[in-house]
């Protein structure tokens, strides 16, 4: 009946129509190997979340997906096209439909932040500028910032970049938005904020959502599903449900938040004592 | 000790040879960069108010620096050009003296090393920072590739104002010889200016001084893109790529100097 292959979620959902597959995707920079043998499919219209420890390639994969990256191995499709072997003018093409959240917001310093919501609309339409201005303010008015459109990025708080940048990245109405690290160094009111804006900005645009973060607490509340990558490798994945019910050593560490299991405390070293006494 | 000798021998053949290796290579990148970013022209001056903004940025933000400079060069050329020329009684030669030297050599290669420090450091600096700071990335993101965006713009900014800077630091450097030979010291106005017009070819002296700073212009603006687009994206990062602007620039500017320097005057004795 269904593919033994798929993740649990897809069959389960009955999901066919699908934003972003990856399928044993393997990467490593020079000799560092980041991931090895990824697969994971993210269903059009939810709110996925890639979990995981500082450096476990979680931002990897979305360079893949936005075709930054290209793997060694595998597959990498984004609205049935295989990003890898796009050219350069296709894969353009294809980033117009993508919004991208970067970790503190990367708006543009030189611009205003009218400019920068702005920007996308004028490098790739010939709108007027009147429509243009309206377009602006409403994005702005989503985010609850149409009043701080005269100010520069550096008169921002970090809550506010980061809605500011939520609004440039769905300035063009996507078709996916990937968010890299949205809730890091945020206030609990600007994390509340910014976890409501991507779950309401998800649901009322029709868009598909890719959240990396290792925040589980405010993930679990906004997220349909949710994998954990460790060491390049997806170990556990399920719903928020499964997640908080979860027995699995490494997901109960990460939403507990020990110190010490599965992902030790202590860096590789050789023993302690021998070390001590190695001089002595 | 035999030993340990061979294998120093060998540990520095080595460096050496990776070193000329990672040399090449980065010139050859370099050299791909540039064909790219001319590649990106036509985008470029299609939004003629972004090349314009480097315009400003790079040339009349300059301004001040290179006209101050301008002026004091010229009047310390007079001093110690008067002081030589009085001896063979050929004082009234000092507008020639600091005109040629200025049109031919000073005017592009001083106002060059300023540029790079002034502008050059600023363009590498900007441009480092809005890599580290994931701005470059987000623009590649939005499917804007940041070579039309940003480097191209600030590449020509920098190759149109260097030889404008070069020719008001020229002008500026015989104005001030002016004040100080004939209004200071007492040269003969008419002959200050009039063995001046005499001297000076438009062809052979102002065009080949134009052509000088406009090389020197592009090799600096070259020099502050690359590396500020190669920066590594952290602090340290910008800063040495801020640093290997103002030297690589400078070195560049002196070398070039010599090389044109060779084709351009060498009839003239």
């Amino acid at each position: 009946m269904s593919d033994p292959s798929a993740p649990a979620y897809v069959t389960a959902a009955a999901q066919p129509d699908i934003a972003v597959e990856l399928a044993d995707v393997t990467f490593a920079y020079d000799r560092r190997p980041v991931l090895a043998g990824i697969s994971m499919v993210i269903p059009r219209g939810k709110v996925v979340a890639i979990m995981g420890g500082s450096g476990c390639g979680k931002t990897t994969i979305l360079r893949l997906i936005g075709g930054q990256l290209k793997p060694q191995v595998g597959r990498v499709m984004v609205a049935g096209q295989s990003v890898p072997d796009l050219d350069r003018d296709e894969l353009y093409a294809l980033r117009r439909k993508f919004g991208m959240l970067f970790q503190f917001g990367a708006l543009f310093t030189d611009m205003s932040v009218y400019e920068n919501i702005a920007f996308a609309l004028r490098e790739h339409t010939d709108l007027p500028e009147e429509i243009v201005r309206d377009l602006v303010l409403m994005k702005l008015h989503a985010v609850g910032l149409r009043g701080a459109a005269r100010l520069m990025p550096s008169e921002l708080s970090g809550g506010m970049a980061r809605r500011v940048a939520l609004a440039r990245a769905i300035a063009l109405d996507p078709m996916l938005v990937m968010y890299d690290e949205p809730f890091a160094g945020l206030d609990p009111i600007s994390l509340g904020v910014v976890g409501q804006l991507i779950r309401q900005l998800n649901d009322a645009l029709g868009i598909t959502s890719i959240v990396v973060t290792h925040d589980v607490y405010e993930s679990l509340k906004i997220v349909d599903y949710l994998y954990f990558v460790s060491e390049g490798a997806i170990i556990a994945q399920g719903t928020a449900a499964d997640v908080r019910a979860s027995g699995d050593a490494f997901v109960r560490q990460f939403v507990d938040g020990e110190p010490d299991g599965p992902v030790p405390f202590h860096y590789p070293a050789s023993p302690y004592r021998a070390e001590l006494f190695a001089r002595a | 000790m035999l030993d340990a000798a061979a294998t120093g021998l060998a540990d520095g053949l080595r460096r050496l040879g990776s070193g000329a290796i990672a040399a090449v290579g980065r010139l050859g990148y370099a050299t791909r960069f540039f064909v790219a970013v001319v590649r990106e022209t036509p985008a470029a001056f299609a939004r003629l108010h972004l090349t314009l903004r480097e315009v400003y940025f790079s040339g009349v933000l300059s301004l001040v620096i290179i006209l101050v400079s301008g002026l004091f060069v010229g009047m310390v050329l007079a001093l110690q050009g008067y002081d030589v020329l009085q001896r063979y009684g050929a004082d009234e030669s000092l507008g020639i003296l600091v005109s040629l030297s200025l049109v031919r050599e000073l005017g592009p290669v001083v106002a060059g090393l300023l540029f790079a420090s002034r502008a050059g450091s600023a363009i590498t600096a900007e441009i480092g920072l809005m890599k580290a700071t994931e701005q470059l990335s987000a623009m590649e993101m939005m499917a804007v590739d940041p070579l039309a965006r940003v480097v191209a713009p600030r590449f020509w900014g920098g190759v149109i104002s260097m030889p404008l800077l070069a020719a008001l630091f020229s002008t500026l450097g015989v104005f001030g010889a002016y004040l100080v030979g004939v209004r200071l010291i007492g040269i003969d106005t008419g002959a200050f200016w009039g063995n001046m017009q005499a001297a000076v070819d438009f062809r052979y002296d102002i065009v080949n001084g134009i052509i000088k700073s406009a090389v020197f212009g592009t090799a600096v603006s070259l020099i502050a893109v690359f590396e500020g687009f190669d920066a590594k994206p952290t602090a340290e990062g910008v800063s040495s790529a801020t640093t290997r602007t103002v030297v690589e620039s400078s070195l560049a500017i002196l070398a070039l100097d010599f090389v044109l320097t060779v084709f351009m005057f060498r009839g003239i004795s």
